[in-house]
């Protein structure tokens, strides 16, 4: 199941640099301690600009949910319908969510709640991406 | 002559500001709407401009309203429903130049400007103030009732309008490419992960119905009272080209889009443009329609804290709205005769009218409450209009029949349980919407 590639942009630039060494990180408000995915140029909550740095996370989460995808606009993956579109919760913050595919998990037999950890998956264009698997 | 977005101050979007200062200062007095279309067919006559032009000419003249009176106007100039121009594609200058053009072409074909009505109704002589509410009606209607409360104008036209093209819901541009930027790849939006538009919905209905026992086909109900008061509004896509009933069976066997979301979760995107006339209640009192009272707006600015709401951003939202609406309409839920908040998916009406506590709903009640009678004959109707499920995208006609019912002019949507004398409608989510109280009275 191949994603379209990923041009990194300045904002995102050592998101996708780090999931290359494969290590995953997360912005970080130095300011006020919050932690927010998906990036964004200042803090959401106090929003300060200046003071956002990445922190490196664990690699470990919880599938907060999900859903089967019959119809996605994606044409890259289209091939691959259905599958599973999972939403997972970073045990450092509950808060911070990331997409997933499940690989390896069938189709609509996703353990709420479960645990994952991270794995790095190469998109089409060879940039690496953060994917999630079911652990225990 | 440029027109301005509306101002934030317009919108009411935290609790505890009171009743709206113009309750009852403002009204609706006409309503117009062209027909119906699933794509544009590629004439002048069907563009996005066209249905325009005829939804503000009929809402003027459903108003009794001399045209060279009007000297206000508030549209949302996006118009698409998801069709986007490709910018490969040729511009039809035959089309463009059946009108008189701004400086881009593709105004009144895949987008809309106050300048493109205006140079096109040249009986518009006195408009002189003119404002964005972009998002959907619910924006428009909020800014278009804050500007007559505001004296910025006395006769003021509001307007929503969709285009609708060639091609399958969101697939051309970026679901397409082969390369994407880092920014869209791990944004909330479609993504590399492939979420269809329905998708957040989709999740938080699962959460919800694993919180309180519930299942999709609890919808049943609901979706067939949406296609039966849709197929009663004679404005609407299903009434005029597909008047088919949707039966439980037919919902319950659809194909999924994204499960637990079906296809007819979502609505089907269609061409089509809707006007309102919005008068000072002092004005309204001549006119030749009943007047509908704005008794109040609030809008909802929630946004969640990571890619996709959760179900407790969702309730904590819902709920501040909901107060918000009551606050500002100087109201309590029980005075609330109907509701028509919005349905653009199926899965997230719930949230809207348990926020609201309508009929006296918790959060979890509603899937229970659409197996009692939901009917407009019965005595808590849910969404006469049929909303956008019932009638197609538009986003307005939970709008147009919260006047229509209150004026006394549903025709075979009249309720006949409860007796219309406020209504709440608006939309579109549950977190990020605009809502609006009318009223029989401005009281």
């Amino acid at each position: 199941m191949v994603k379209q590639g990923v041009i990194p942009d300045e904002l995102t630039k050592p998101f996708y640099d780090a999931a290359n060494e494969e290590k995953l990180v997360v912005q970080n408000c130095k300011s006020c301690g919050l932690l927010q995915h998906p990036p964004a140029a200042a803090c959401r909550k106090c929003g300060s600009g200046d003071n956002m740095e990445w922190k490196g996370m664990s690699g470990k989460a919880k599938i907060y949910n999900y859903t089967v995808v019959y119809d996605t606009p994606i044409r890259m993956l289209q091939e691959d319908q259905p599958f599973n579109l999972a939403v997972v919760m970073l045990d450092e913050d509950p808060g911070i969510q990331m997409y997933s595919h499940l690989p390896g998990t069938p189709v609509d037999q996703v353990p709420v709640g479960g645990s994952v950890e991270v794995v790095f998956e190469a998109t089409a264009n060879g940039q690496k991406v953060p994917e999630w698997r079911v652990v225990g | 002559m440029t027109t301005p977005n509306a101002p934030a101050s317009f919108y009411h979007t935290t609790e505890g500001t009171g009743v709206w200062p113009h309750k009852g200062k403002v009204a609706a007095v006409g309503i117009g709407h062209s027909p119906t279309s699933r794509r544009w067919d590629g004439t002048p006559e069907n563009t996005v401009g066209a249905n325009s032009i005829l939804a503000l000419r009929k809402a003027i003249e459903d108003a009794g309203v001399p045209p060279d009176q009007i000297d206000g106007l508030v549209i949302d100039p996006v118009t698409t429903t998801g069709a986007h121009w490709d910018a490969n594609d040729p511009i039809p200058m035959d089309v463009v130049n059946h009108y008189n053009p701004t400086d881009d072409p593709l105004d009144g074909i895949a987008k809309l400007s106050c300048e493109w009505l205006l140079k096109n109704m040249p009986e518009l002589t006195n408009v002189k103030f003119t404002m964005y509410g972009t998002g959907c009606m619910s924006h428009a209607i909020v800014v278009g009732a804050q500007a007559v409360g505001e004296g910025l104008t006395n006769n003021c036209l509001v307007l929503k309008s969709w285009h609708n093209l060639e091609g399958r819901y969101n697939q051309a541009g970026l679901s397409a490419a082969e390369d994407v930027s880092g920014t869209y790849a791990v944004g909330p939006g479609r993504t590399i992960w492939g979420p269809p538009g329905c998708f957040g919905t989709a999740l938080q209905f699962a959460e919800y119905c694993r919180k309180y026992g519930k299942s999709h086909d609890m919808m049943a109900p609901f979706m067939e009272n949406s296609r039966r008061n849709g197929l009663l509004f004679p404005e609407g896509y299903w009434a005029q080209h597909r008047p088919e009933q949707l039966t439980a069976e037919d919902y319950l066997a659809a194909r999924w889009i994204a499960k637990p979301a079906s296809l007819f979760d979502n609505d089907i995107p269609i061409m089509v443009s809707g006007a309102y006339l919005f008068t000072t209640a002092e004005r309204a009192k001549d006119m030749k329609q009943k007047p509908v009272y704005i008794l109040g707006h609030a809008s909802s600015r929630g946004t969640a804290r990571s890619l996709t709401p959760t179900l407790d951003e969702i309730q904590v939202e819902t709920g501040s709205t909901g107060r918000k609406i009551l606050e500002a309409a100087g109201i309590t839920a029980d005075d609330i005769s109907f509701e028509n908040m919005y349905d653009g998916f199926a899965l997230f009406h719930q949230f809207h009218i348990e926020g609201l506590g309508y009929r006296g709903m918790k959060f979890g009640d509603a899937l229970d409450f659409y197996q009692t009678d939901i009917s407009i004959e019965g005595p808590s109707p849910i969404l006469p209009s049929g909303g956008n499920i019932g009638s197609g995208r538009s986003r307005f006609w939970m709008h147009t029949d919260s006047i229509q019912q209150i004026q006394g002019r549903a025709g075979a949507r009249a309720l006949t349980g409860v007796k219309p004398e406020i209504a709440v409608s608006g939309g579109p989510m549950p977190m990020g919407g605009n809502f609006t109280v009318w009223g029989a009275s401005p009281d």
